[in-house]
Formats: structure tokens, sequence, C-alpha cells
């Protein structure tokens, strides 16, 4: 019985080593207008950790952290923008679910742009010929 | 109008590119390490407390004093972090100082951690909240950051170290050590 309660003990003993989800992980802010940006922030940002989510829809720690760090810099009268560059500086583009057009990302923003011209071009064409 | 025949098939290449793209991309093995983009800059300014009675806190003041230091990411509840500590043990014997900060845990927990793993720490920092983990561009633990005597990330190994891993980290700290004089 006392190896059985030991064993059970170990067991238990990482999640005893949690600590409480940070502050304002699950908690929103006073001020409507803020929680709302800070809200919105978050839906475009990724969770490091389980990547094909947003850190709004996480349950993961760490991404009830960075909705804490999100609240947080709102609050403190950051614009949603700068807390985006803030981690970006960090993590890179990969961060966000709403990459700048950069490098190489222009293709995604000119690719649709080409083809919808494209198919103009030989929809144009087929018709001349009837 | 023959001489244009060939202007058919230019679709179904098109078609035959764009599928061969995507079975690429398919059988590629994934690689879903996200990478810091602090590595070359300077360590964001910070001062965590201590965590365990007898082994003092962390500040960024720590890695300024012209050694290059290892920065280890860990914590209790973490199980790679058991895999990875005979490793930290070898460099630690090996003279190289490890500093480290411990992620959402409590002090009884890393006491008892380190009892069962070892301990090559000469400080820990606490980050309940993961605030130095997020400004170093680090997602998950364990992870390790090599920095210069002057402060500056100049690698970052991500997961746990393996054995194969102990000889990359002690060549990037040699380099370390060249590149901050």
């Amino acid at each position: 019985m006392r190896k059985f309660v030991l064993a059970l003990a170990l067991i238990a003993a990482p999640v005893m080593a949690q600590r409480p989800p940070a502050a304002l992980a699950y908690t929103q802010l006073p001020d409507p207008a803020q929680e709302a940006e800070a809200r919105a922030l978050m839906a475009t940002l990724r969770c490091l950790v389980c990547q094909g989510q947003s850190i709004a829809d996480s349950d993961a720690d760490m991404a009830g952290d960075m909705r804490a760090l999100v609240r947080q810099r709102i609050a403190g009268g950051e614009r949603p923008d700068e807390v985006r560059q803030w981690l970006i500086a960090r993590y890179g583009d990969y961060v966000t679910f709403d990459p700048p057009v950069g490098g190489t990302t222009w293709p995604l923003w000119v690719a649709p742009i080409v083809l919808l011209g494209l198919g103009m071009l030989v929809a144009r064409a087929s018709f001349r010929r009837r | 109008m023959s001489g244009k025949r060939w202007v058919v098939w230019l679709p179904l290449c098109a078609f035959g590119v764009i599928v061969a793209v995507v079975m690429w991309g398919l059988y590629l093995p994934a690689d879903r390490t996200v990478h810091s983009a602090m590595v070359g800059k300077p360590l964001p300014a910070f001062t965590l407390p201590p965590i365990v009675p007898g082994k003092p806190g962390l500040s960024d003041k720590d890695f300024r004093q012209g050694k290059p230091r290892l920065l280890n990411v860990f914590a209790s509840w973490c199980i790679p972090c058991i895999a990875e500590a005979p490793q930290l043990m070898t460099l630690k014997a090996a003279g190289v100082p490890i500093d480290a900060v411990a992620i959402r845990d409590t002090g009884p927990a890393i006491t008892g951690f380190l009892r069962r793993n070892g301990d090559p720490y000469a400080r820990i920092g606490d980050d309940a909240t993961s605030r130095l983990q997020l400004a170093l561009g680090s997602s998950g633990v364990p992870e390790t950051f090599v920095i210069d005597g002057r402060g500056v990330i100049r690698m970052q190994h991500v997961g746990d170290i393996r054995p194969e891993d102990v000889a990359r980290l002690q060549q990037a700290l040699a380099e370390a050590e060249v590149g901050a004089e």
C-alpha cells in the first residue's frame, strides 16, 4: 500500500510542480476596448507549442503566458502592432498568422492577381474565337 | 494552326509541376523547430529572483563578465530535461559555467529535481510566467543558449542535449570566447 501511495505521489509530482497560470492568461482586461484589441491580436498569434492553433484557442501553458504578455502590454498602452513586432523580433514571422509582405511572402499576394489576369486573357481569347 | 499544337499541353505541364511541388512538400521530413531570432543579439535586460535556497537568482549582468556561459531553459516537470541532465553534468565537469532559468516551477520541485538528476547550475532564476523565455525567443523546454562574455547570444540549442551534442556546444563556447575579445 505504501509503495502504491509512493508511486501515485511520483506520478503526481510533475503536476504539483506546476505554478498556477499567469494572472492575465484567463482573465479579461477591465477596459473592454483594450480587451477587444488584445483579443483580436491573440487570434492572429501562433501558439509555439501547439503550432496549428492561435494563442486565443490554445490551452497550452505557454499560450496562457503569451496571452498574459499580450494583455499586459496592451494595458500598458502599447499598440497591437508593436506587440506583434516585439514577438516577430524574437520568433520570426512564424509567430504571426498574418505574415508581412517580404522577401519570401510576396508571391502570396501577387500570385492571385497574376492568375486572375491570366484567366481573363484565356477567357477573352476563347470567346473571341467563337 | 498546327504550329501552336504544343500550347495545348501547357496547362497539363503546369498541373504536373504543381503536383510535383506538393508531393515534394509532403514527403520532405517536416522540421517544426522554432528557431529564435535573437541569436547574434544581446540578451534582453532581466532580473529573476532565486527559486531554491542557497542558490542566487539570475540577471543579464551575470552574463557580461567576460567569460562565455550556458543558459539552460528547463523545468522540473519536463521529461527531456531529465534526459539531458547527464550531459549538463559532463559539461560542468569540463569546467563550463552553466546558469538556468526555471519555467513555471516551484522551489521544492526544483530541489527534488536537482537531488535526483544532479545540479550543474551556478544560478537559477525563477520565471513563473515565461517572461524571460518569451523575451529569448525560446519556444519550449529544454533549450540551451550559448552566451558570450559580453552578453551576446551566440547559439541556440533546441531540445535536450544528447551526448553527441556536447562537442558542438563546447566548440560554440570556444568560438564565443575568441569572438568576444
